[in-house]
């Protein structure tokens, strides 16, 4: 009874919030709806016993994706409002299309069987009820396919490898402390003595020399710093 | 679970995460460093695959017998050279960087995962494991046009190899129930005729694979690819991977599709007969000594894929000889290849080699060696790979392949023998080619000794690869 209706309230709030996804004018409302459907199909997951994929659901899509598509939504300078603009054109040749999708799955839903043989030719077959689904995904994927997963894992590596080894360059213009260039500098930097207590006003503010001189002190020891890092 | 079965191809893995570890720390050039250390890791895993038992671990995942450690202990060494080759001429050519060597040692766990695997999906992990690297290696040279167009073709159309294969995989699944080789292989026992969607899904694999080994009619991007990439990958390239995926087209065709037989075999010896009349014809117009060398490798493949067609434990003995011995001469001949450099600059060109006979008479010695040993002239190694493949399809009333496969290698010992004369009759141009550093001198000199030797002391790989072949025909 209670899981009747949680399924119905869950159910109510995900079509609603996902009505609101496709209406909503401003961008950044529709991914805050997004996540929320998101949130309500991870609690019917829930509901049916799958509290793996509703996990996964939260963790993969909320938290992943639903935030990539926030900032793709906050960055870039998209007009909602121009790209709606073709709606109630197509609306007509929309609805046909999606009239005959729905038509379709209907007879796919009502005609689809499963193979005689299917239930014993599984090659992982579904454990005994005491074990949880994410204990069983857990055993196929880290006790039965452990070699499979490390190899991917490996693989993901060397594709991460690859991408920097293609793509990442020393900058030299960025500006680093360089300590040796700094201690070297001590006896260029004239110490002089102020008056105590006589104040910025009447002493005026002294400014470094210009950037020209410093380059010209620091330049054979910047040339040595760039040689190490381009290795 | 003996998951200690797969102990080489895990303490390489560990080598490998360990070694990039501690190359990232240092802001100094740590190539040459990580570079002895990956060689060290490749003949620490050798040495473990010498010492390995044999059987099926990792539920059914994983297959060690003597045919996967007669290749892998190739491969390995195989791959050891091929790195050692880059060192001298990575660093000239400010390619040092450390992540060359440990691209090199993942490319190689993945030949072993590749050559052991015992399902299907081991073959596509292993593959890919293999791939990826190689097209980072073969886009290495970033800011060079012609790297990176090499790395983009291999990647473009490697990807479409691994489809090709992986919707095979996924047709021989669907059509026998099991993705393992052993219960394939009970599956088509026990079953009278075969379906045809496992043909198909056959032929989509064995297109996957002929890919990688580069067998007409899948090698289009050979030559493009080997002459693009810096010389040393190109090494790389010719010579370990290819063992690896000539090892797995042996297992898959020998071991789960043994039965099929009847139904792959017509394609292998098409595939044969393309590419040695193809490496034999192609290759003859060439004037860059790279895509000589692409064309050269996809006649090589011709000839071994030759014992395979034959199927029969002459055959496979004479293939896993062949594929050896092709090793050795292919890395040889890099090694010189590596090596041409004038006043500074890399060169590559048939011409470059003009006089070496007289400014530098050991070089051209060792690529005389080579060149010969290719064509196939009989006191060197090159002539027992081809009389064995040779030997086999005589023995097995295969009278066309054996045919074309002598004519064919009679022309192309024209582009070969070329070499050598250019190097011995033609005049030197002003400027001679550098000395070749020691590092490239001692790989020339091994693989050289090796192909000199062979005729001697043949006894001893025979014997192996008669063992590695009774191992995958059971």
């Amino acid at each position: 009874m209670i899981a009747a209706a949680a399924f119905y309230l869950f159910a109510a709030i995900l079509i609603a919030s996902a009505v609101m996804v496709v209406t909503a004018r401003n961008p950044v409302h529709s991914v805050l709806f997004l996540i929320l459907a998101f949130f309500n199909a991870a609690a019917l997951f829930l509901i049916a016993g799958a509290e793996f994929l509703a996990m996964i659901l939260v963790i993969v899509y909320v938290g992943a994706v639903a935030v990539l598509f926030l900032f793709v939504v906050m960055m870039l300078d998209i007009d909602f409002a121009r790209l709606r603009e073709g709606f109630q054109r197509y609306a007509p040749i929309g609805a046909i299309v999606g009239g005959i999708l729905f038509l379709e799955l209907v007879l796919v839903l009502g005609a689809w069987t499963f193979a005689d043989q299917a239930e014993a030719l599984r090659i992982a077959p579904t454990p005994p009820s005491p074990v949880t689904n994410t204990e069983a995904l857990g055993l196929l994927l880290y006790t039965d396919y452990i070699y499979l997963f490390q190899a991917a894992g490996l693989i993901l590596l060397v594709a991460m490898i690859g991408a920097i080894v293609l793509t990442l360059r020393g900058r030299p213009a960025m500006r680093r402390q360089n300590i040796a260039v700094q201690i070297a500098r001590s006896g260029s930097v004239a110490a002089e003595k102020v008056p105590v207590g006589a104040g910025i006003r009447e002493l005026g503010i002294r400014r470094p020399p210009p950037p020209e001189e410093t380059r010209r002190l620091a330049e054979p020891a910047h040339g040595e710093a760039d040689h190490g890092e381009r290795h | 679970m003996a998951w200690t079965l797969a102990l080489p191809e895990l303490v390489l893995a560990l080598c490998g995460l360990a070694i990039l570890l501690i190359g990232v720390l240092p802001k100094r050039d740590t190539f040459f460093p990580m570079a002895m250390a990956v060689t060290g890791s490749l003949l620490l895993a050798a040495v473990l695959v010498l010492g390995q038992q044999e059987g099926v671990a990792l539920n059914g995942l994983y297959v060690a017998d003597s045919f996967s450690s007669f290749m892998k202990v190739l491969a390995l060494i195989g791959a050891a050279l091929g790195l050692l080759l880059a060192l001298d001429y990575n660093t000239r050519e400010r390619l040092n960087r450390f992540e060359y060597p440990v691209l090199v040692l993942f490319a190689t766990l993945g030949m072993m995962v590749m050559i052991s695997a015992n399902d299907l999906m081991s073959v596509y992990l292993g593959l890919e494991l293999l791939s990826l690297p190689l097209y980072v290696m073969a886009a290495f040279d970033r800011d060079a046009g012609r790297s990176a167009e090499a790395g983009l073709k291999y990647f473009v159309l490697g990807a479409l190899a691994s489809g090709l294969l992986l919707y095979g995989a996924s047709l021989v699944y669907g059509f026998a129930g099991t993705t393992n080789f052993d219960r394939l292989a009970a599956a088509f026992a026990a079953q009278e005729g075969v379906s045809p969607g496992v043909v198909v899904g056959l032929v989509f694999v064995m297109a996957g694979l002929a890919f990688k080994i580069s067998a007409v009619p899948f090698h289009m991007w050979t030559p493009d690819v080997y002459e693009g990439a810096p010389t040393p990958v190109t090494a790389f390239f010719a010579a370990a991977p290819k063992v690896a995926a000539l090892a797995l087209l042996a297992r898959v065709l020998l071991g789960p599709f043994a039965d099929l037989a009847a139904q792959w075999q017509q394609v292998v010896v098409l595939i044969s007969i393309a590419s040695m009349l193809l490496g034999a014809f192609a290759a003859i117009g060439q004037r860059n000594l790279k895509r000589l060398m692409a064309y050269s490798s996809i006649g090589h493949v011709g000839y071994a894929l030759m014992g395979l067609a034959v199927v029969s434990d002459v055959g496979l003995r004479g293939l896993i000889v062949y594929i050896a011995i092709y090793v050795f001469m292919n890395i040889g001949a890099f090694a010189v290849l590596v090596a041409m450099r004038r006043s500074g600059r890399a060169v590559e060109q048939v011409e470059d080699l003009a006089g070496l006979g007289r400014t530098d008479p050991a070089m051209a010695l060792w690529m005389a060696v080579f060149m010969f040993s290719m064509a196939g002239i009989p006191p060197l190694a090159g002539f027992f790979g081809k009389l064995y493949v040779f030997l086999a399809a005589v023995q097995g009333g295969y009278w066309t392949l054996a045919v074309i496969g002598v004519l064919t290698s009679v022309v192309a010992a024209y582009y070969y023998l070329r070499i050598v004369k250019v190097m011995y009759f033609d005049q030197p141009p002003e400027a001679a080619l550098e000395r070749a550093p020691p590092s490239l001198s001692v790989v020339m000199a091994t693989t050289g000794l090796f192909n000199l030797a062979f005729c001697l002391f043949p006894a001893p790989m025979l014997a192996a690869a008669g063992i590695a072949a009774a191992a995958l025909l059971g």
